[in-house]
């Protein structure tokens, strides 16, 4: 047989049906779903007197526009609460399980996702939200979908879908102390700019991959889709099965046994055929962080803002220079030390407890910047507990952070969590387009160490000058 | 709904990496249906703070009027998936983006929603940069698109997307018309993921 990616044999496993001049029927595994990108394809059910075929295969919770302030609180976003009562009726007239804002499940669907165990190796997983590339950090093939797929998905569980090439993305050497998983993948986008992985499934490998932990490779996964990607995985390993080891819907007894064979099976044969490849080696990067209004403009933190007049394209030189515009800031400049009035940890990025854990460190015995407002949400509420039974809470309390309730937040700004109009945040999201943290405001993205750092200085900070 | 032939003027807007979220901010994600969303579009390009319109933008500018063609840079639709982007266009009277490239999701997302996503070499881009406001005609079934100057291009398109497009027909009614097959293989599978409840 033929040696074929994790992605060849996951696709070969789940074709339902192929028919010429059609795309491939692809069986979906496990169906996410969230408030925001829903309400539309219910309504497409119910027009058509449909009903969700796999209800037991398909999970929703409440994220995207859900408050960060106490649960108790009363909500006042009227058109945000409609949302969720739509959310709510959704799930209880289709029989869907919802991790609404009174469990202690809720969180941020792509975090959620693998804390349940209902992430696993192998599996296809969508979700109407472009994120979803997250849960191949255990090897699944995950990837985001629109509105009328989520339909489709709901309708007959499956996708018409056309086969993605494999993108190896190799990852080998150690990291410098204060250089994170983040960073990696910030250093990757910079490199082969936000298209560069259009068409291609990302798969991430090499000996620096193989050391991080699952939170670490979730937050590479994650942002597969701000270089392009659909989809970005990394095959199965020990690492991969003690995570999902005990959880809730991880497989269990003879099950385990089963599952564990299958996994095994999956990664990449030898003499693979990729259709593109990229090799870093760790050892060479440092802390990064955009400039611009895209997550490709990235530069290490000693780096210096490009400058317009060295660029030949007409309309890449004409975006730089709207890009520096936007964020009033000069070309040839250094972006550290630069002033800020933000710093926001959280995301399905970066808001696991390995996260808060990392930005805890920086900020232990130490002040956030009187001049900044700093804000952690947690990725769920288990995320949260856990970083409660740990003190990191009262570690950003005490340091004068606000600690909230799980949710999206200040990433898409949808929940009024947002930056004024020409504020400076660091940001450990995803995105920093013009606009995406609140209207007229301007991210630097970067890890959760350099967004402690930053906080404590009130400045864009190398971490490397406070471990 | 049918689609086959588009012939109007183009505005054009000459910006790499158009993200979904310039085409339509979050704040308009609140909805619960598609109504309305047209007034999201490129909503903090098009207007001042205050509500006014911003008089240099292309779709802002009088000849925009009837405008159904956009012609922009490279990479046009990345970001999020929010299908709420294509709605906004299509909502706006735009039927067609040109550009030498798309992001997957989008144009995966535009091409259910009667809004085509038309990737043109670099030569044929160019001359349409420097066209602004002429008339282009667009051929969905012979996959041409006419330039200002009268030569045609081709353009690729997915054989399937283009005959639901031409032939109206429901993506969703094929899907599940392939229900036995699907139970088959839900029937047949080994370690099928059935453990979620
Ligand atoms: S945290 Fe941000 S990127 Fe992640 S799902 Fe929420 S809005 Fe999307």
């Amino acid at each position: 047989m033929k040696p074929r990616t994790i992605v060849e044999k996951i696709w070969d496993s789940h074709v339902v049906a192929e028919k010429p001049g059609a795309p491939a029927l692809l069986y979906i595994d496990l169906h996410l779903t969230h408030e925001v990108t829903s309400p539309q394809a219910f309504s497409m059910l119910r027009e058509r007197g449909l009903k969700v075929r796999r209800p037991d295969l398909t999970i929703a919770t409440m994220d995207h526009s859900t408050p960060t302030t106490s649960r108790d609180l009363p909500m006042l976003d009227t058109v945000g609460k409609a949302q969720l009562d739509q959310m709510e009726k959704n799930c209880k007239d289709f029989g869907i399980r919802l991790y609404d804002l009174k469990t202690t499940k809720q969180g941020i669907v792509h975090v959620i996702g693998p804390e349940q165990g209902l992430t696993q190796p192998g599996m296809t997983i969508v979700c109407g939200d472009s994120h979803t590339a997250t849960h191949g950090a255990f090897g699944a093939l995950a990837f985001g979908i629109g509105t009328s797929q989520v339909g489709h998905v709901f309708a007959t569980q499956c996708l018409l879908q056309t086969p993605s090439k494999s993108y190896a993305i190799r990852v080998e050497g150690a990291l410098k102390p204060g250089v994170s998983a983040k960073d990696i993948i910030l250093a990757v986008i910079a490199k082969i700019g936000i298209g560069g992985g259009t068409g291609t499934v990302f798969e991430y490998q090499g000996s620096t991959i193989r050391s991080l932990s699952m939170e670490e490779r979730m937050t590479i996964c994650n942002m597969s889709i701000e270089g392009g990607a659909r989809a970005g995985l990394v095959a199965p390993d020990d690492t991969t099965y003690q995570y999902i080891n005990g959880r809730e819907f991880a497989p269990k007894g003879a099950d385990w046994d089963a599952a564990l064979a299958r996994w095994k099976q999956l990664p990449t044969d030898q003499g693979a055929q990729y259709a593109k490849e990229l090799t870093l080696d760790a050892s060479t990067l440092e802390p990064m962080v955009t400039f611009g209004t895209n997550p490709g403009m990235g530069i290490p933190i000693s780096g210096s803002i490009p400058d317009p007049a060295s660029m030949s394209d007409p309309i890449e030189k004409s975006d730089l220079i709207k890009a520096l515009k936007y964020m009033d800031l000069e070309p040839g400049r250094q972006l550290k030390g630069h002033k800020i009035d933000v710093v926001f940890v959280g995301s399905c990025t970066n808001s696991r407890i390995s996260d808060l854990r990392a930005a805890a460190s920086v900020m232990k015995g130490r002040k956030v910047n009187p001049s900044v407002r700093m804000l952690v949400v947690p990725g769920s509420m288990q995320v949260k507990k856990q970083a409660e039974a740990e003190g990191l809470d009262k570690i950003f309390r005490e340091a004068g952070a606000d600690f909230r309730e799980a949710g999206c937040s200040m990433c898409l700004a949808m929940n009024g969590d947002q930056l004024e109009p020409g504020e400076y945040s660091v940001s450990t999201s995803n995105r920093n387009f013009e606009g995406r943290q609140g209207k007229g405001g301007r991210t630097f993205l970067a890890s959760p160490l350099t967004a402690a750092a930053s906080a404590v200085t009130g400045v864009v900070t190398d971490v490397r000058t406070l471990l | 709904m049918k689609l086959e032939k588009i012939e109007s003027k183009i505005a054009v807007l000459p910006v790499d990496n158009i993200d979904t979220d310039q085409i339509i901010p979050a704040r308009y994600l609140k909805s619960i249906s598609k109504e309305g969303l047209g007034e999201g579009l490129f909503r903090d390009w098009r207007l001042n703070a205050d509500g006014t319109p911003k008089a240099d933008f292309v779709l802002n500018k009088p000849e925009a009027k009837g405008v159904q063609i956009l012609v922009t840079g490279d990479n046009f639709g990345c970001g999020s998936s929010r299908e709420h982007a294509p709605w906004a266009l299509v909502q706006n009277g735009i039927h067609a983006v040109i550009s030498t490239s798309f992001a997957d999701i989008f144009k995966g997302n535009a091409l259910k929603n009667q809004l085509l996503p038309v990737v043109v070499p670099a030569d044929a881009h160019a001359e349409l940069l420097k066209s602004p406001w002429a008339t282009v005609k667009i051929d969905l079934v012979a996959q041409t698109v006419t330039l200002p100057s009268g030569r045609a291009v081709e353009f690729p398109i997915d054989a399937f997307a283009k005959t639901c497009l031409v032939e109206g027909v429901d993506e969703l009614g094929y899907m599940i018309q392939q229900e036995p097959a699907i139970a088959a293989f839900e029937a047949k599978r080994v370690g099928s993921v059935n453990t979620l409840r």
